[in-house]
């Protein structure tokens, strides 16, 4: 009674122990509706996949025939097939199909038959351009004296490889990486370990700052500024090019690989850091020597991490990149990557066309090469947590 | 590189009394040529005095205890002897210290050259997250050894020195995270050697140990004692008692007495000693 009247909740004595814990309705409210949002974060990543992924299925098994020219016949052939076979000959939807008259039906035939006449003198109109093959090896074109890997989808014969993307998406994220990690991780050991308290206050911040510019800007600053000034400095022939790119790229992704292994190397214990200048190591043997192998997995992260977002980053390669779909390892020729290629080209596609499947096989493809280098990264970065702490 | 270190190692320092002199002599500050010397220390943190004007003269070839309740300044004290110091910011110091007759915060005196000389030991036992032999070769490599063979030997009798080689022959290059807490605190002890400092310091080496490590250690520290100066911090002060010639008793940032072992546990000159030891505080 006493406690009643204190306001308490609690019973006297023992009694109401096994009453069981009840969350509070709101508790459990917040509690699951926390619960639903993070699952619906997964829920939505893999609709994504889902959604590229079907656009892009008849690439992926090869259903799509690209051919201008196919199976041709003549008007008169036309009473031997059924509907149904006429509608596809035709290339027509069922309700197009249902809306023309027979007279219409055959003119289109003769248009058909006009156009294999017309192209047939090409060798390449009879070709499945959206085939496997021909997305992945060269072939010899008309007009061509060798073959050749090209990327020509707004062309009479619609040429579909996808060789010269990978390429120019690898070559940039490669400058991008060989120009953003080392100094990121430079300036990550400088701020977590060498720098004094008052120097780490406002370089972290300020480092971390580049992630705040919007990605358009940092393109247009590389295609007017950083063009010119790399292009008087190197001298090279194509203003825009892999390199310019990957450097612009390597800004966008300093802040990311900076931040993270800043991370890892301030929470290796100071007592290690200790224990190496107890020994007589200056600060820069202790920090490379001592700190840095011991977060050896945060900063694998941190890379992975960074190749993840340069080779997904959009609007500074459409920018700065030149966008000509060479093969060529050479950093300082234009280069063209997928990312840049579905943004640039999407719009004109046709919906349901070759065109529009491919761009989507291509998103298809980029979501699954993080993926992967997100996968294998975690395996590694276990692997190497579980070197460290000394287990097998 | 500063002159104390040019000067060739045992050179810097006096002949050592034999015990029995140093047992013979009463006073508090008994031979002329000590080893590590202060005075007038004081130390502030920002505002914060930690220490106050101390005056110590501690002796070569022995083990110094310290003691005194938590906060007394007694660990500030120690990592004053190799300038572990200068980590924390905001640390000033006021006074000297003489290591070898040498004043290490002069700044001729290159730190790291110091450190080399004046090894430590911590409370957390805090090898590196790789191998055993990593763990000693990494001192070596510091030391500016390269061959191999030299490095293999080294860090066996380092090992030895420890009391740790049987333990661990078998697995020298398994991580030195999977010894046991005592095991890993021995092999600290045994890097800290390896480079053969002149003075090792130790900062409660034991506290985190269970009773059979901490006798293994102790066992160490009074082996060691042939070879090395050490300065140990305690909290357990039986522990003084059993391994240190002499204790240095503080409180508060002040040192109250600093007399042979014996004498501070069986006469001390100050009640807050007596207090002290018989556990009546603390």
């Amino acid at each position: 009674m006493a406690n009643k009247e204190v306001g308490s909740k609690r019973s006297v004595g023992w009694m109401g122990l096994q009453r069981g814990h009840h969350a509070h309705p709101l508790e459990w409210i917040v509690e699951k509706g926390i619960f639903a949002v993070s699952l619906s974060a997964i829920v939505m990543i893999f609709l994504i996949f889902l959604f590229v992924a079907r656009e892009a299925l008849p690439i992926f098994f090869g259903q799509l025939n690209s051919a201008k020219v196919q199976k041709v016949m003549s008007v008169a052939e036309m009473e031997k097939l059924g509907p149904a076979e006429l509608q596809a000959y035709l290339g027509l939807t069922p309700e197009q199909y249902a809306s023309m008259d027979t007279e219409t039906k055959r003119l289109l035939m003769e248009v058909k038959l006009e156009e294999f006449k017309e192209s047939s003198q090409d060798k390449d109109a009879t070709l499945n351009t959206t085939s496997w093959r021909n997305m992945i090896l060269p072939h010899q074109w008309s007009g061509y004296s060798k073959p050749e890997y090209i990327w020509q989808p707004v062309s009479e014969i619609q040429k579909y490889n996808i060789i010269p993307l990978l390429i120019g998406s690898l070559k940039a994220t490669l400058v991008a990486l060989l120009f953003a990690v080392p100094l990121a991780l430079g300036a990550a050991i400088y701020v977590s370990q060498l720098a004094n308290a008052r120097a780490r206050e406002w370089l972290k911040p300020t480092i971390e700052l580049l992630a705040g510019i919007p990605s358009v800007v940092l393109g247009f600053f590389a295609l007017i500024v950083m063009a010119s000034v790399l292009q008087s400095v190197f001298g090279y022939q194509s203003r825009l090019n892999a390199f310019v790119a990957g450097i612009a790229l390597g800004l966008a992704i300093i802040p990311v690989v900076f931040s993270i292994a800043e991370d890892a190397l301030t929470s290796v214990p100071r007592s290690y850091t200790q224990a190496a200048l107890a020994l007589g190591s200056s600060k820069w043997q202790a920090a490379w020597k001592i700190v840095l192998p011991a977060a050896i997995p945060g900063v694998f992260a941190a890379v992975v991490l960074g190749f993840g977002r340069a080779i997904g980053e959009t609007m500074v390669v459409l920018m700065a990149s030149g966008n000509a779909s060479i093969v060529s390892w050479n950093i300082f020729d234009s280069t063209r990557t997928m990312t840049a290629t579905i943004a640039a080209e999407m719009a004109e596609a046709v919906v349901g066309g070759h065109h529009y499947r491919i761009l989507f096989m291509l998103g298809a493809l980029l979501f699954v090469v993080t993926f992967v280098s997100n996968l294998v990264g975690d395996l590694v970065i276990h692997r190497l947590k579980h070197k460290l702490e000394g287990k097998r | 590189m500063s002159d104390i270190i040019t000067t060739p190692k045992i050179s810097l320092l006096a002949p050592v009394p034999p015990p029995a002199t140093v047992a013979a002599a009463a006073a508090a500050a008994p031979t002329e040529k000590p080893l590590i010397e202060t005075e007038k220390l004081s130390l502030y943190y920002g505002q914060a005095k930690a220490l106050k004007e101390i005056s110590i003269k501690i002796q070569e070839k022995l083990v110094t205890a310290f003691i005194g309740p938590s906060g007394c300044g007694k660990s500030t004290l120690l990592r004053c002897f190799n300038r572990m110091n200068d980590l924390i910011d905001g640390v000033r110091i006021e006074g000297a210290i003489r290591i070898a007759g040498h004043d290490i915060n002069s700044r001729e005196v290159d730190v790291i050259e110091l450190r080399k000389r004046v090894g430590m030991v911590f409370q957390r036992s805090n090898p590196f997250p790789k191998s055993i032999f990593e763990n000693i070769a990494y001192a070596l490599r510091l030391q500016g050894i390269k061959s191999r063979s030299e490095m293999e030997g080294t860090v066996e009798s380092s090992l030895r020195g420890a009391a740790l080689w049987d333990e661990v022959k078998d697995r020298l290059h398994a991580s030195a995270l999977g010894l046991s807490g005592g095991q890993q605190q021995r092999l600290c002890i045994a890097r800290a050697i390896a480079i053969r400092p002149e003075i090792i310091l130790m900062d409660e080496p034991a506290s985190a140990l269970d009773p059979i490590a901490t006798a293994k250690v102790e066992e160490l520290i009074l082996d060691l004692k042939k070879d090395f100066s050490i300065v140990i911090v305690t909290h357990n002060m039986q522990q003084a008692a059993r391994i240190s010639d002499y204790t240095a008793f503080f409180y508060i940032g002040e040192l109250i007495e600093y007399d042979r072992t014996a004498r501070i546990f069986t006469n001390p000159a100050q009640k807050q000693t007596e207090d002290y030891v018989t556990g009546r505080f603390g």
